[in-house]
């Protein structure tokens, strides 16, 4: 496996896990709450919509978009994503911004969960039915999103998505021994990492998209060849390191928060 | 319509999220490039010169937003 299949794998194996990990908050909060039948036949309806949806958006853009047009666009999208991304997560690590609170929104499920009526469909409790499903398809729409861009970004859709499936199962053994809030994942160091190699993936891709306004229509060639993304990420993550160092010094009212959560 | 609404800032929120400044610096660094490369003067000099491009402008709103006020 070369690198760049390894930077690929990895990035879309981290970036799923953080995912999954919202998506099990939720399911934990109703198969607890509500029973699991109905919450795992809610969750497996969703799985099914969305493999579905990338298959078929897989296969329609590798179908009929030229190489170059889909680096660019794919690369563009993956490069703003990333860079959101990224974003919230300086924020974050400077005390800007919240912490993404496992245990607070599984609390809050849960009491949704214990509060709503009994309504049975089908033989199925479709109050936890419907929120397994919304959680597992919003949840996993980012999933298809980040699958979808790098792997046809790197041309290796399998490999895509080999890492999103193989991050359901450290997430499934935790959900299944904690049997709680997966607040122990440090979710909101992953996340950082995520956005960083989002941002790098976004920018080789998005440039060498550019390609597509020479007169050869072939990629833009970027010195170095695939090993300059070693040095786009370093360049990310020194720019990365700089904001959080400036935004902590910087004064505002709410600077006391999670300062401890630099990676 | 409501319905396509509701879909088109699905898809607003989900990729340029809270700050729309760093998308649309990325889409002028990228417009920028993309003029230079049908000038004929594409080259790996460009590419790290969009490279350092794409740094300031995802850099500029961070630090203007931290300077001014909170979340």
């Amino acid at each position: 496996m070369t690198p760049a299949q390894l930077g690929l794998l990895g990035a879309t194996f981290l970036a799923s896990a953080v995912e999954i990990v919202e998506t099990f908050t939720i399911l934990l909060a109703m198969g607890l709450t509500r029973g699991w039948r109905s919450t795992i036949a809610g969750a497996i309806s969703a799985a099914v919509v969305l493999v579905v949806v990338t298959a078929f958006a897989g296969y329609t853009l590798l179908r009929f978009i030229p190489e170059s047009l889909l680096q660019l666009v794919i690369g563009s999208l993956l490069l703003i994503f990333g860079l959101q991304w990224l974003r919230k997560a300086i924020l974050r690590a400077a005390g800007r911004k919240a912490l993404h609170d496992e245990d607070a929104i599984y609390a809050e499920e849960a009491a949704a969960g214990r509060a709503a009526a009994a309504r049975s469909f089908l033989g199925l409790d479709w109050f936890a039915f419907v929120v397994s499903f919304k959680g597992v398809l919003l949840e996993g729409l980012e999933v298809v999103f980040i699958v979808l861009t790098f792997g046809l970004g790197a041309g290796d859709l399998p490999l895509a998505a080999l890492g999103a499936v193989l991050a359901v199962i450290p997430v499934a053994i935790l959900a299944f021994l904690v049997r709680g809030p997966l607040s122990r994942v440090p979710e909101n160091r992953i996340k950082i990492v995520v956005g960083l190699l989002l941002t790098t993936f976004g920018t080789f891709w998005s440039i060498e998209g550019l390609g597509l306004f020479a007169g050869d229509q072939e990629s833009l060639a970027w010195p170095f060849g695939d090993l300059i993304l070693g040095i786009v990420l370093v360049g990310w993550i020194v720019t990365a390191r700089c904001l959080i160092v400036i935004m902590r010094r910087a004064p505002t009212e709410t600077a006391h928060l999670a300062v401890d959560q630099v990676p | 319509m409501r319905y396509l609404w509701a879909f088109v800032r699905f898809w607003y929120e989900f990729v340029v999220g809270d700050d729309w400044r760093i998308a649309a610096g990325v889409v002028t660094v990228l417009a920028v490039g993309a003029g230079v490369v049908a000038s004929g003067n594409g080259s790996g000099g460009l590419a790290v010169a969009l490279y350092g491009a794409l740094i300031v402008v995802f850099a500029l709103p961070i630090l203007a937003a931290g300077r001014h006020r909170g979340p």
